[in-house]
């Protein structure tokens, strides 16, 4: 069953073509790999499907729901409000630079939307936050800030904020890219662990070696266009487009 | 001598008079001037900001003058110097805070609201709850600033007839034929911004539990 389908989406910056004309569509428990190089339209991708940014031509469908359509006349239509927060809430989504909110505990990071949005008692969204904690292993550090934490530990917090919401996909804008290699670790192994216990993923990566473990589909991005798309297999040991081929070369004979 | 104490702390009174009402009423008006000089429509931003240039371009002292005397001399309407004071100080006060105000939500890196978005936060939880803790720590310097220079700006409100402590302090002082009370006045607002700057200092370290 499908979870994410995007079709034909288009997003100009100041005329500028970021993406024209994406399309794919991701499957409930599947894990998606994101790659490229900078610049490709990876993030924006991102950001589209997660209303950050809209999107200028298309359209985006997210577990039946309809976020944005392009009419006869070329016209982009949102869905109301209310759709668009049933949809927002849907999809979590891990930054790179884990945008925690730095005055607030480790612990009200997490609780601060369950209580507020999802209008849970203080109660239950604690005892959601904790069990969050203990599963990213950080149940010493909720009553830490934010500036305490080393940055895999931030992102852990991040991850598990984002997770708190129970969200049907979970998507990582570059989730490593702020961390040294060790750190990088810490947090590809989270993302292991929840490839395992089969939750939908989108990750904007540039972890070659990490896309090609754990995702299911793997998606090569340049220039606003999707060049190539296929399984790890066969889109690292044979991909069939130059343009891929000239990118993967860099990252196994750098 | 004997007098001059008593005569000093009335004006002391009044110069905190002036000082809180402007403080009481400035704070929250620079609030609402900063959120129309961050607005999106132009006729308002740029109405925000010519106040703002003039607020900040001309002296407090010629501002003065201008609120207590335009209305006489535009209409003949003659009215309480203090009150002409106090709206003074607040127009003045209110531009300067706008701009630090301003500056603090700018500086809050916009990740902040993009993460609030995407946990499906409202605009005005995500402004309350997330934006204006962290610019109220980040502006506290600045505006520990201000409220010092407003402790000697004070003495500005004599321009208009207003008897605060530099004016009593002076006249004592002409009378007697001796600097004293000018030198206690001088030592009344060391007094006063000592007790500003070390509120400043507390607040800053209460929110010194992050970064």
């Amino acid at each position: 069953m499908s979870i994410i389908s995007v079709e034909n989406v288009c997003k100009n910056f100041d005329e500028l073509g970021v993406l024209k004309g994406i399309s794919f569509t991701l499957n409930e428990g599947e894990v998606l790999s994101i790659i490229g190089p900078s610049g490709s339209g990876k993030s924006t991708l991102l950001r589209c499907l997660t209303q950050l940014e809209r999107i200028d031509g298309g359209s985006i469908e997210v577990c039946d729901m309809l976020m944005a359509r392009t009419d006869e006349s070329g016209k982009v239509i949102y869905s109301d409000a209310k759709t668009l927060k049933e949809i927002r809430l849907k999809l979590g989504l891990v930054f790179q630079n884990f945008n925690l909110f730095p005055h607030m505990s480790v612990l009200r990071n997490i609780t601060e939307a369950l209580i507020n949005v999802l209008g849970k008692s203080k109660g239950e969204a604690v005892a959601i936050a904790r069990q969050l904690l203990a599963k990213m292993g950080l149940e010493e550090k909720e009553n830490a800030y934010p500036c305490h934490l080393s940055g895999g530990q931030q992102q852990r917090v991040s991850i598990a904020r984002a997770l708190a919401l129970n969200p049907s996909v979970l998507c990582f804008d570059e989730p490593t890219s702020a961390l040294d290699p060790e750190l990088t670790l810490e947090i590809l192994k989270v993302i292991k662990d929840l490839a395992h216990e089969k939750m939908t993923m989108v990750v904007v990566t540039h972890e070659m070696a990490f896309a090609r473990d754990i995702s299911d589909r793997v998606i090569f991005m340049d220039d606003g266009l999707i060049v190539e798309e296929g399984t790890p297999e066969a889109l690292f040991n044979n991909p069939t487009k130059d343009r891929t081929q000239r990118f993967l070369s860099r990252y196994t004979n750098p | 001598m004997r007098n001059l104490l008593p005569l000093l702390l009335g004006g002391t009174i009044t110069t905190l008079k002036i000082f809180t009402l402007t403080l009481l009423f400035s704070v929250p008006l620079g609030a609402l001037v900063a959120r129309g000089r961050m607005s999106k429509n132009p006729l308002i931003s740029g109405m925000i900001n010519i106040y703002i240039m003039i607020m900040r371009g001309t002296p407090l002292i010629l501002q003065l003058l201008f609120v207590y005397f335009g209305p006489y001399y535009l209409f003949g309407a003659s009215y309480d110097r203090f009150t002409a004071v106090i709206i003074g100080f607040v127009i003045n006060y209110a531009a300067y805070f706008a701009e630090i105000y301003r500056g603090g939500v700018q500086s809050i890196p916009v990740g902040q609201w993009e993460a609030s978005l995407v946990l499906g936060f409202s605009k005005a939880h995500t402004f309350i709850r997330v934006i204006v803790p962290q610019v109220i720590k980040r502006i506290i310097p600045a505006m520990g600033n201000e409220v010092i220079t407003l402790v000697k700006d004070t003495a500005l409100a004599q321009t208009i007839g207003v008897a605060e402590l530099f004016r009593v302090a002076q006249s004592a002082s002409a009378r007697q034929f001796s600097t004293t009370p000018i030198v206690i006045a001088g030592v009344f607002y060391f007094i006063m911004n000592g007790v500003v700057s070390r509120s400043f200092d507390l607040l800053e370290k209460k929110l010194d539990y992050y970064q």
